[in-house]
């Protein structure tokens, strides 16, 4: 039996997935329907001095016939009254007592962070976020990224934060930066128990090329939103992993950005988030998803002989370094399995036009052959192909042994000769 | 042109494939893998590039894919209809070694060629006018794609037919389940769009103007003409009336009307894709029992496998190695009386059985016509087909021929294709002489 309880920087929740502060943690209402449907906790949409907001907010772009694959927003914080919302957190605590609510936060001055914090805990919160990465409107007023983006601003105001709560501290970072590193180590000088990471991307979804406006049309006229979705899990992947490999950093993470199904979670948590936050695909599709992220994860933590997160949180951290480590000499080419093979070539023009020209189509046969004195053992074959384990990457023993870059300039170590580059 | 009316005959079906609407072709078009150097391509006798059109089809480029069909085979619209592809193109669609439904290329074919049709886009302009002039001797697919490309090359074009009603069994033969006349008609005119077509109908080549008199007039000749009248199965009884030849009732069904509602036996003689189409139209028609009567198994009929399966789930019956000897009753047929064959097709004797019928239908093929001009010299005829080599040249000077007449009855799509391939060989002729 495995435990997926969680344990963010303090924060503790029956699993460890949390809404994200979005939309969908707008209302009392909607966070305890989410707790009815399985979510462990909650970061309650961000709460300062209320918005006007637009119509529309949202933006969605497609890819081959699927729908949302990547998502934008231009939606700000919270509109809805202070006192209604502190009163729905004090209701929902309540009533849920085991699940975490984080309130998110984000105001100006040292004593609006002073009096929200105080309110905020006093209806009940687990811990704080603070918003430091909205990446429109917001920031135009000197708030969210514009915050995040400036490591001295940041530790200073999440020390503010830290001095007036009594719950713990989480820094949402925006990962609208050149090197998300510094700012980590930023709310951890100022000295916030954890970090949430990503905000959303500073984006243009797209453009209306009928009428030449961008999306999301407001009357004619459009502004850059908050990009967001299952395309930008892989941003999300590399600064999760960029801090949780930073030896300075210590703190915990709560891994955000394109999080769909528990796969996508256990990717996150192998590269050390502690919880997950989610807010698109529950745009999409609905609180319901959670039911299927518990018991994938649960699953995959039973077949892999995890008992606890804390068994699995940062096991593929380690395998995730700089270029230069890399080996070499380390030497693959692709096999096609031509019982598997369903003949659509599609490998051969994808090496014949992206890579190496080392596919070849075969005379009186559908099935394709690789050169192998040519292949690079680049992937991009078995990428397209759309057969599952058609393609394979096998390696090959050239003789060479083990030689980085880094080996190869400090140490002279020699290199296999290199294919298809005459 | 002369347009037909809605109270024929035809008019009671609706298409078996319906139309894809324009989300359900996205989706569709969204499936498919864009393979490179496609089988589906390879499987097509025009060779459309179907992962490009479908891929237009798939970004909203619905006037690029309405051309890339059509700049490959100018029936496009026809054959998303009538072609085979369950034998072809969605045969041949990878996904079928995946266990996953191929894709719907008919259907997708279909939609892009409607909407183009539907918004009137023209893709095809005539060549400038050369001077050269070809006469098309018969007005079914193969003439009307070979005119089409001629025109194209700016040679004028004269199509004659001795019927009154243009598109050859695309208008008179298709199983109007499949597509209706009015449809081939909307294509001929498309296709004559063009310009520069000069048809004449109700003329028939050979006897006025003569072979000669064509030859004189014109600098190249394709013979496209078809095949001829039902085959008669040539055994006592069939003067009887409410005995017919396939062909010539299913004409008369997609162009006037035929009684059949009343019909409690039909019978239906005949293994290959007529005999299979006309079961099917008797059943949507009314007759209240169809059997298809057949001498040999059904793993050896001609007609293919998925239109019988269609066929047999509409409620046909089929007698499988059973011979018709003979046609019973006294004005009317009332029956047929068989005899069973054995696994070679010969009937054995002593085995004799009467089927009830008060509609027989004799769909055992059609008359090759290669005779109108088998005495033409250096013409040469095969059992009735017209021999051509591989650009469709009948070994006669300024003879091309393609087909039903030439390859004995293949499909629509082999027709358009095999008239495209002559108009090719007919204009570098044509250049040449003009270098020469």
């Amino acid at each position: 039996m495995v435990d997926i309880s969680a344990n963010c920087g303090g924060i503790r929740s029956p699993n460890p997935f949390w809404l994200a502060s979005a939309p969908p943690a707008n209302s009392g209402g909607q966070i305890q329907r989410a707790f009815d449907h399985g979510w462990g906790g909650a970061v309650w949409k961000t709460l300062g001095q209320p918005i006007q907001n637009v119509s529309s907010r949202f933006g969605g772009i497609d890819y081959r016939g699927q729908r949302n694959i990547g998502f934008n927003n231009i939606e700000l914080i919270t509109d809805r009254p202070l006192e209604s919302n502190f009163r729905e957190i004090y209701d929902t605590k309540k009533k849920y007592p085991k699940h975490a609510i984080i309130v998110s936060l984000m105001v100006e001055t040292r004593d609006e962070w002073r009096d929200i914090i105080k309110r905020s805990i006093d209806a009940g919160a687990d811990g704080l976020e603070l918003n430091f990465g909205c990446p429109h409107g917001m920031c135009e007023r000197g708030m969210g990224s514009a915050v995040g983006q400036e490591p001295k601003v940041n530790a200073e105001i999440t020390a503010w934060a830290v001095e007036y709560s009594t719950v713990p501290v989480l820094v949402k970072l925006t990962p609208n930066v050149a090197n998300v590193v510094p700012h980590g180590l930023a709310a951890q000088k100022g000295g916030a128990h954890g970090v949430s990471l990503i905000n959303t991307i500073k984006s243009i979804i797209g453009v209306d090329i009928e009428t030449y406006v961008p999306h999301p049309l407001v009357d004619g006229r459009s502004t850059n939103g908050g990009y967001c979705g299952a395309a930008v899990k892989p941003i999300a992947l590399h600064m999760v992993g960029a801090l949780a490999r930073e030896p300075e950093f210590k703190l915990p993470i709560s891994g955000i950005g394109g999080i769909t199904n528990w796969r996508d979670a256990v990717e996150f948590m192998l590269l050390g988030s502690s919880s997950v936050q989610v807010c698109t695909e529950v745009m999409l599709r609905g609180f319901r998803i959670v039911e299927d992220m518990i018991e994938g994860l649960t699953d995959y933590m039973e077949r892999k002989g995890f008992a606890t997160l804390d068994d699995m949180i940062g096991k593929a951290v380690p395998n995730f370094g700089e270029w230069g480590e890399l080996d070499l000499n380390f030497e693959t080419v692709a096999k096609i399995d031509a019982n598997k093979c369903i003949g659509c070539n599609l490998c051969v023009v994808a090496c014949d036009d992206g890579a190496h020209q080392c596919i070849h189509p075969a005379a009186g046969s559908r099935v394709p052959v690789v050169d192998e004195s040519e292949c690079v053992g680049c992937n991009l074959c078995k990428i397209v192909c759309p057969v599952p384990d058609c393609i394979t990457m096998t390696e090959v023993d050239n003789g060479y042994t083990r030689a980085s870059w880094n080996d190869h300039v400090a140490q002279g170590k020699l290199l296999r000769p290199k294919k298809a580059s005459h | 042109m002369a347009r037909i009316d809605d109270s024929r005959s035809e008019c009671v079906f609706d298409d078996f494939k319906g139309p894809l609407t324009p989300e359900q072709a996205v989706i569709e078009a969204n499936r498919c893998l864009y393979c490179h150097d496609a089988p589906c391509v390879t499987a097509c006798p025009t060779a459309i590039e179907i992962p490009e059109f479908i891929r237009k089809i798939s970004t909203g480029n619905l006037k690029g894919s309405a051309k890339t069909i059509l700049e490959a085979n100018i029936h496009g619209m026809s054959c998303a209809r009538v072609c085979p592809v369950e034998v072809l193109c969605v045969g041949a669609c990878v996904h079928n070694h995946q266990g996953v439904p191929p894709i719907q290329i008919g259907k997708l074919q279909r939609y892009a060629t409607d909407v183009a049709y539907d918004q009137g886009w023209r893709f095809f302009e005539a060549g400038a006018a050369t001077g050269k002039s070809v006469a098309l001797v018969g007005a079914g697919p193969a003439s009307l794609a070979c005119a089409h490309e001629l025109r194209r090359f700016g040679h004028a074009c004269t199509i004659y037919d001795k019927r009154a009603v243009v598109g050859g069994l695309n208008t008179t033969g298709v199983a109007p389940y499949k597509m209706r006349a009015d449809r081939s008609l909307d294509e001929v005119e498309w296709i004559l769009g063009i310009g520069g077509i000069d048809v004449r109908t109700g003329v028939e080549v050979g006897r006025e103007p003569s072979w000669a008199e064509l030859e004189e007039q014109h600098d190249a000749i394709f013979l496209g003409f078809g095949l001829g009248v039902d085959t008669p199965l040539d055994i006592p009884g069939e003067e009887l009336s409410s005995i017919y030849g396939a062909v010539d009732f299913i004409e008369r069904m997609k162009l006037a009307k035929v009684a059949v509602s009343s019909v409690r036996n039909a019978v239906v003689i005949g293994g290959g894709n007529t005999a299979l189409d006309t079961v099917r139209e008797l059943l949507g028609l009314g007759a209240r029992t169809v059997t298809l009567l057949y001498r040999g198994t059904e793993a050896a009929m001609s007609g293919y496998a998925h239109e019988w399966e269609a066929a047999r789930i509409d409620g046909a019956r089929a007698l499988w190695q059973a011979q018709p000897v003979e046609f019973l009753g006294k004005d009317r047929v009332e029956g047929v009386r068989c005899l069973r064959v054995d696994d070679d097709k010969r009937p054995v004797a002593g085995t004799e059985f009467d089927v009830e019928a008060d509609l027989v239908l004799i769909a055992i093929g059609q008359a090759k016509l290669g005779g109108l001009v088998g005495a033409l010299p250096g013409l040469r005829v095969d059992r009735g087909r017209i021999v051509v080599d591989e650009h469709g040249y009948c070994g006669r000077p300024k003879y091309w021929a393609g087909g039903d007449c030439a390859n004995g009855g293949k499909e629509v799509v082999n027709a358009s294709a095999e008239g495209k391939r002559a108009a090719r060989a007919i204009h570098q002729m044509l250049e040449g002489a003009d270098h020469g």
